[in-house]
């Protein structure tokens, strides 16, 4: 009996241990791979190319500015539109709901995270994308606002969810002292609540960023793809290509080995760097306002 | 500590011997000689499947695999040799037949149907003609509204296919650049390049302001198509895309269709080829919208 019970101990001990360590490994993996296929681009592609203003790789124009101004043109709109709605959304849920309307609200903004991308894009096209062109007037639907629109939509579940849960852990006794000095609810929820559910909020928004950069199905079906230079204000409602959208949509057929291929892969590197500078700066803030309430608090 | 070192060292063993799997690492020759790989254009696709189904119901002991990724896809598959049969909606590049030939494959050229590229458009559009350079002239940003052309006063959207569809590098060559090799006209950079024929489709369902361009068997009736004539001058070279205007010479947007096949084509392989330029086959051609090689 005692035996038996030793055992699985040690098994579960090394599973969860092998577990922990593949995250790491499959993560340097993937790095690795990116860099053998990438970095030949920069020997075969001279470095003043990439900052060229046309991307059309099958005449050798390998610009990466104007791939990099639509993700980062899609990928802000979204958050744009995405973060107060999401964090009023999330504060709604939290703070004011009864708790039978919260009990309906969350499940369904989960439900819409549970949605398949293409799903979403497919609506983008057929019915968004005509209704856009016609309230606004635009030569065309397919355009960086729709993919904003598309994309707010796939990220909101995530920034709500996750700072409807942050919110929910600040203690109850927080709300109280302030609602016991005079403050009025609103001023309470502003002042005392969200900045004690920051760093969550915070996680949340980064999650959302994510999920809105790596996006690749839903702005390759509705940003119409045209690799354009930013025109002002303008830039907004102009078709738009993002460099995810650039890689799903080239890589199935380049040819293996060459400076297309590899160039391709180069945008995969300057994307993963991207995320990475988002999760540092993330990360740095959240612990510098950790110190500070700490400091507070004690 | 020991279990560091070597958790170190299965790391490194994962990394070696990802480097090391990474070519050829599927072999793709079934013994069976009844068996055929026949692998790329999109445009084809269609086709392909319907020619293999055929030869199927008559040869039921034959197997044939047919699949899509585009004519690149396609070539790059002959060259690596993994297909038998490549099929292609342009013609194989000069350095395509340098790297089959480096690998000791010697690129053999059928064409199997042709195709007409029809420029389509919105029905509520008033426009019906169109030449070949006023095609280029939209398509290179020199016009932007079909005011320009004697259409209503919208701007005009481009739609494309994406880079790697032979259908885009076609009409790039062909209309674009007016098939003239120094002429490096590149497209408007605000084209749409859509990913498929059914986004181009809804697009110009939809959207009054739409120019489009594809495959005449991707063409429905809830679309405009548009003449289109070599010269601007003379009003009776307008002419709309249809097997007798491709056959005949006389519509000017339309391409062979090809099939490579590594060497001449031998045993299978051969047979299978055969029975392509067959009626039988060839009827199938017409059946799909697209046009038959006329071999009398």
């Amino acid at each position: 009996m005692q035996k038996s019970r030793i055992d699985p101990e040690i098994f579960i001990t090394w599973l969860i241990k092998i577990t922990g360590y593949s995250a790491i490994v499959f993560v340097f993996l993937i790095f690795y791979f990116l860099l053998s296929e990438g970095i030949p681009a920069i020997r075969e592609v001279s470095f003043s190319e990439f900052f060229q203003q046309r991307w059309y790789p099958i005449e050798d124009y390998f610009g990466l500015l104007p791939l990099l101004v639509g993700s980062v043109i899609v990928t802000v709109g979204a958050l744009i539109i995405a973060v107060p709605l999401g964090l009023l959304t999330a504060i709604y849920i939290a703070e004011v709901a009864s708790p039978r309307t919260k009990e309906i609200l969350k499940p369904l903004v989960e439900l819409l995270g549970g949605f398949p991308s293409v799903v979403l894009g497919f609506l983008g096209l057929l019915i968004l994308s005509q209704y856009l062109r016609e309230i606004f007037a635009l030569p065309t639907g397919l355009s960086a606002l729709t993919g904003a629109l598309i994309l707010a939509g796939i990220a909101l579940p995530a920034i709500v969810s996750i700072s409807e849960d942050a919110l929910d852990t600040v203690p109850r006794s927080y709300r109280d002292a302030s609602l016991a000095l005079g403050a009025t609810e609103w001023q309470t929820i502003w002042w005392v609540t969200l900045p004690a559910a920051k760093s969550g909020v915070l996680t949340a928004i980064m999650l959302g960023i994510g999920r809105a950069i790596g996006e690749t199905m839903v702005v390759l079906m509705v940003t119409g793809n045209a690799p354009m230079m930013p025109q002002g204000l303008a830039t907004f409602i102009n078709p738009t290509r993002t460099m995810t959208a650039t890689i799903a949509a080239e890589m199935g057929e380049v040819a293996n080995g060459s400076t297309h291929y590899h160039v391709l892969f180069f945008i995969g590197i300057v994307l993963f760097i991207i995320a990475l500078i988002v999760n540092v700066s993330a990360s740095t803030f959240v612990f510098r306002r950790k110190k500070r309430s700490d400091r507070i608090l004690s | 500590m020991p279990t560091n070192i070597r958790i170190l060292f299965f790391i490194l063993l994962l990394v070696i011997t990802a480097c090391s799997s990474q070519p050829g690492s599927e072999d793709p020759s079934s013994e069976s000689s009844e068996y055929l790989n026949n692998v790329g254009s999109d445009t084809m696709v269609n086709l392909a499947l319907a020619w293999a189904e055929q030869f199927q119901a008559s040869n039921p002991q034959s197997n044939l695999s047919i699949s899509g990724g585009g004519s690149g896809t396609g070539i790059a598959s002959l060259i690596n040799g993994t297909t038998d049969i490549a099929n292609a909606s342009r013609k194989i590049k000069s350095e395509e037949i340098d790297n089959a030939q480096a690998n000791g494959i010697e690129p053999n050229e059928f064409v199997v149907a042709r195709d007409a590229i029809a420029v389509i458009v919105n029905p509520n559009n008033p426009i019906d003609i169109l030449s070949l350079e006023q095609l280029s002239d939209i398509y290179s940003g020199k016009i932007n509204n079909w005011q320009e052309l004697g259409g209503d006063d919208r701007p005009i959207v481009r739609l494309s296919r994406e880079t790697n569809s032979g259908t885009h590098v076609y009409f790039l060559e062909e209309v674009l650049r007016l098939g003239d090799k120094e002429n490096k006209t590149l497209f408007s950079t605000d084209t749409l390049l859509l990913p498929s024929s059914e986004v181009i489709g809804t697009e110009i369902r939809h959207n009054p302001n739409a120019i489009g361009y594809d495959g005449l068997g991707y063409v429905t009736d809830d679309m405009k198509v548009i003449a289109v004539s070599a010269t601007s001058t003379d009003p009776s070279a307008y002419i709309y895309p249809s097997p007798e205007s491709v056959n005949d010479g006389s519509y000017p947007i339309a391409r062979d269709l090809f099939m490579y096949t590594a060497g001449p084509p031998a045993g299978f392989v051969q047979q299978y080829m055969e029975w392509i330029f067959s009626p039988e086959a060839q009827n199938t051609v017409t059946e799909l919208g697209f046009v038959p090689i006329i071999s009398q």
